[in-house]
């Protein structure tokens, strides 16, 4: 067990088909103590239901374009706990109308929401968990996705805003690396999680990675998990400002 | 009616009820997931992804959206599922 004695927050958890609970799953299972929220009682009861047989600490709601919201997130953390080693950041958004048809067409308001809650959110996050985990280093994990890097259909302004979430990713860890905490990214392939299922043509393209990706097969949820239990442990403590891809190996395939 | 048809209407019904709510009294071929039991956006796309696991099949985009009631739920799966 890798994070035996650790405790780690994850932000946003939205229910057993989430990348945020495969990921905790994880993160248990090498020993770490979870502290967790979801963004409101819509996925209360079931994120709550899923942690009772582990050991974890519910710390609520958390609307993450709220800074106070944020605000009362680590407050409500700081009750229980006072250092952190880990922040887990998952939450995405973009409107259904922004994730489908012509890019050209975004608006403003569709644009400025999915930066905010897809990246301003980690900035905002981090910001509040550093007094947690300065005194003693730490690790902060996003998630981001290849239509951050490359035009990927349908993905539209989540692209963006995944490329400015791994930019952040950069500016953060260039920020933060004094005080020896890491900020890293998993770049995942597409996973059949709630969030991705409701995108346009989601399984046509979950289809075609089974063909193009070198490992012929799309990756697990879990395998996302142990990446992350991996990159919050120490064996990763020379890793920082890094995105690395759990996808099958598609992200390097050219034709 | 065979016994193999009952059980998978059943089947399909436990699984509305489970994910949108309801009972087995108010749950009728004719229930609307969204208009009856009250399903969000999430709910629906949860309920396809049930389906899928529940019956190992995959619904494409354009099926998913005609399942709109119980009925269409139970006769979609039955007109796909592998036999």
């Amino acid at each position: 067990m890798i994070l035996q004695g650790k405790t780690i927050l994850v932000v946003n958890i939205s229910g057993k088909r989430s990348t945020g609970w495969a990921i905790a799953r994880s993160l248990a299972k090498q020993g770490a103590k979870i502290a967790y929220t979801y963004q409101n009682e819509r996925f209360g009861s079931e994120v709550r239901q899923l942690f009772e047989p582990l050991d974890a600490i519910d710390v609520g709601e958390c609307d993450v374009a709220s800074d106070d919201d944020i605000d009362k997130l680590f407050k409500r953390l700081g009750d229980g706990v006072s250092i952190i080693n880990g922040l887990i950041h998952t939450p995405a958004f973009a409107k259904q109308e922004d994730l489908s048809g012509n890019f050209v067409n975004t608006s403003r308001d569709g644009f400025k929401l999915a930066l905010d809650i897809s990246c301003f959110s980690l900035i905002a996050l981090c910001k509040r968990a550093l007094p947690f985990m300065e005194a003693h280093g730490g690790a902060v994990i996003a998630l981001t996705y290849i239509g951050g890097e490359k035009a990927v259909k349908n993905y539209n302004v989540m692209g963006v805003a995944k490329s400015a979430l791994e930019s952040s990713i950069r500016y953060l860890a260039a920020d933060l690396g004094s005080k020896n905490i890491r900020v890293n990214a998993i770049s995942a392939g597409p996973m059949r999680t709630l969030a991705a299922r409701g995108l346009k043509d989601f399984m046509v393209m979950y289809e075609l990675i089974k063909e193009k990706a070198p490992l012929k097969r799309n990756i697990d949820p879990r395998e996302v998990g142990d990446t992350a239990s991996f990159l919050c442990s120490d064996m990763a403590s020379g890793i920082t400002g890094e995105i690395i891809h759990v996808d099958s190996g598609y992200h390097m395939i050219g034709i | 009616m065979s016994t193999e048809e009952q059980t998978l209407e059943e089947r399909v019904r436990e699984i509305i009820i489970k994910q949108v709510g309801g009972n087995n009294e108010q749950v009728t071929n004719e229930t609307s997931f969204v208009n009856d039991l009250g399903a969000d956006s999430l709910d629906t796309v949860e309920l396809v992804m049930e389906f899928e696991d529940a019956f190992d099949m995959n619904i494409p985009d354009e099926d998913a959206e005609k399942i709109q009631t119980v009925g269409d739920a139970i006769k979609y799966i039955k007109e796909h599922i592998q036999k």
